[in-house]
């Protein structure tokens, strides 16, 4: 559905984008991970022919971004949400959706019908008739997103669609896009919510101006983990540990912490070392009630790229 | 270019205008002010016989007052065609515009119509009332109704259309390179100097508001000014500059 070739943008001498060769599969929901400044936006806008690329190529379901008769037609198939939400303050919320759902020719009756649908769905529906202004961060965080729904994209892309929504708006907003995903809807998910990209995310990609890496959640794990990365291993006492416990793990490893009766202890290669560990922690009278290995978080490989991106 | 998108975005601003009580009552209250106050000042200067309200005098003023119109339609222009585009871009709401299949050209014909018509609609029911109220007041003084007359009817149908036209046009202009919409406003309403500086010299008598053809030279000049207005809008309308530009 997506797919850009060394895609550059640069403002002046500035490069925000470097390069950025990614994929997006149909139905797939891609995260774009990365921290402010990153250049996910200016992706986004790029690929929604909001903005023009330097350099390289960028291909919505096969057209061509940057050709001005291609543009028309990628705009169509697209559903943007952007970071700010840019409704009409003025209109209501049955108005705002009844505009864009016009702009992009949606025959009366299945407006309509979209609008009610959408509206209905995130809990809209009987606020349709007030002002949008008065709606509240999360409500207009709803809002948007059901405009860029109303003629049912096959591509949606979203900038940062939980950022500063409170835990149940963002919460709302999240199985709003894992309902969409369901409907098998190809999702371009900028954010820098780990857990939010973890969770809904099929594949991500980590930008730091450059794209550092792609994969799935696991693959991007497993990768800093085989990568020369530590891994952990997390030990629950039946008690707390004692000095002694602690005394014969830091033989075995530079790095352990202990948080009331668990431990955490830092190995190169868990699955060969952990027999030592248990025997040490036997040893010093301590008793186990269960030794799990912990790989590298997704928020290890993100601090660990975007670091690398830095130097 | 598609009419169809252009009516949809003016008919969106129509809606949000319509809330904006200020925007409703300057289109309604400064033409109708108008309208009444100087008729109402005429006839009171009538009535205590200055040498300045003579028949021949009237007939070089009141083409001059209906030429007030013309600047009118400038001025009450300027808070719509400022707002179109500043305004959405205090709203933000101007990136999901610019990301519907809608062109440049489309988006700036929609808010050209939508800053266009309620002020033309304005401007001439205040004429209208104007013209209306001033035969009756000038009509006992003068013999006969003055208004209509082709010459009103050159102001009233081609200037004042092709003056707000120019408004209009370089509001957007103005309104799509500021940040603000005060700025904007105020730039904006610069426009009415030249037809402020015309209505001014056919006060002086310095030229003839009465006489067809200086009518219709400067009817030919406003269309110029529009064509070339209109080329230039296109061109100052860069949706990148917009977007990456405006914080």
């Amino acid at each position: 559905m997506i797919e850009t070739e060394n895609l550059t943008r640069k403002f002046g001498g500035l490069t925000a984008v470097d390069n950025v060769t990614l994929r997006v599969n149909e139905g797939e929901v891609f995260g774009f991970l990365g921290p402010n400044g990153a250049g996910k936006t200016t992706t986004v806008r790029m690929l929604c022919c909001l903005i023009s690329k330097t350099s390289g190529e960028a291909r919505i379901a096969g057209y061509n971004v940057g050709n001005e008769s291609d543009s028309l037609k990628i705009r169509k198939l697209i559903g943007l949400v952007p970071d700010n939400v840019g409704l009409y303050d003025d209109l209501s919320a049955y108005d705002n959706l009844d505009f864009y759902g016009k702009l992009y020719d949606c025959p009366d009756a299945q407006r309509k019908e979209n609008i009610q649908r959408f509206l209905t769905l995130l809990g809209l529906w009987e606020k349709r008739d007030v002002m949008a202004g008065t709606f509240s961060k999360g409500m207009k965080q709803k809002l948007a997103i059901a405009r860029a729904l109303i003629h049912e994209p096959k591509l949606l892309f979203m900038d940062e669609p939980t950022a500063n929504l409170d835990p149940e708006s963002a919460k709302t907003v999240r199985d709003f896009i894992l309902e969409l995903k369901k409907e098998k809807r190809t999702i371009f998910l900028n954010t820098h919510n780990l857990d939010e990209a973890q969770r809904i995310c099929d594949r991500i990609g980590i930008l730091n101006t450059k794209l550092m890496a792609t994969g799935t959640p696991r693959e991007l794990e497993r990768a800093l983990s085989s990568g020369g990365g530590t891994r952990r291993t997390v030990v629950l006492l039946q008690e707390r540990a004692t000095d002694a416990v602690l005394a014969g793990l830091r033989r075995l490893s530079g790095n352990v912490t202990a948080e009331g009766n668990q431990l955490t202890i830092e190995l190169k290669d868990p699955e060969n070392e952990n027999p030592a560990v248990i025997e040490a922690i036997a040893k010093a009278g301590g008793h186990i009630q269960s030794v799990t290995i912990a790989g590298a978080s997704l928020e290890d490989v993100y601090l660990k790229l975007v670091r690398e991106g830095e130097s | 270019m598609r009419l169809s998108k252009s009516r949809i975005i003016a008919a969106k601003d129509f809606k949000t205008f319509r809330k904006k009580k200020n925007i409703i009552y300057s289109l309604i209250f400064i033409p109708l002010l108008v309208a009444v106050l100087i008729p109402a000042v005429i006839g009171y200067v009538s009535q205590r016989g200055t040498s300045r309200t003579s028949p021949a005098e009237l007939v070089v003023l009141l083409p001059a007052f209906l030429f007030f119109y013309v600047i009118l339609g400038g001025y009450l222009s300027t808070p719509i065609a400022s707002y179109t585009i500043a305004g959405e871009k205090v709203e933000k709401s101007l990136e999901p515009l610019l990301a519907t299949p809608t062109t440049d050209g489309e988006i700036l014909l929609g808010k050209g119509i939508a800053a266009f018509f309620p002020p033309l609609a304005a401007v001439l029911g205040g004429s209208a009332l104007f013209m209306l109220l001033m035969d009756l007041t000038t009509q006992g003084k003068l013999g006969y109704y003055y208004f209509p007359t082709w010459n009103s009817a050159i102001v009233v149908l081609m200037l004042l259309p092709l003056a707000l036209l120019m408004s209009v046009q370089v509001n957007v202009i103005v309104s799509s390179r500021v940040t603000d919409i005060r700025t904007g406003q105020q730039l904006g309403a610069l426009t009415i100097i030249p037809f402020a500086g015309v209505y001014v010299a056919g006060e002086l008598n310095l030229i003839n508001l009465g006489d067809a053809s200086n009518l219709l030279i400067i009817a030919g000049a406003l269309v110029v000014v529009d064509v070339l207005l209109f080329f230039v809008s296109r061109a100052t309308f860069r949706r990148e500059e917009i977007l990456t530009k405006w914080k």
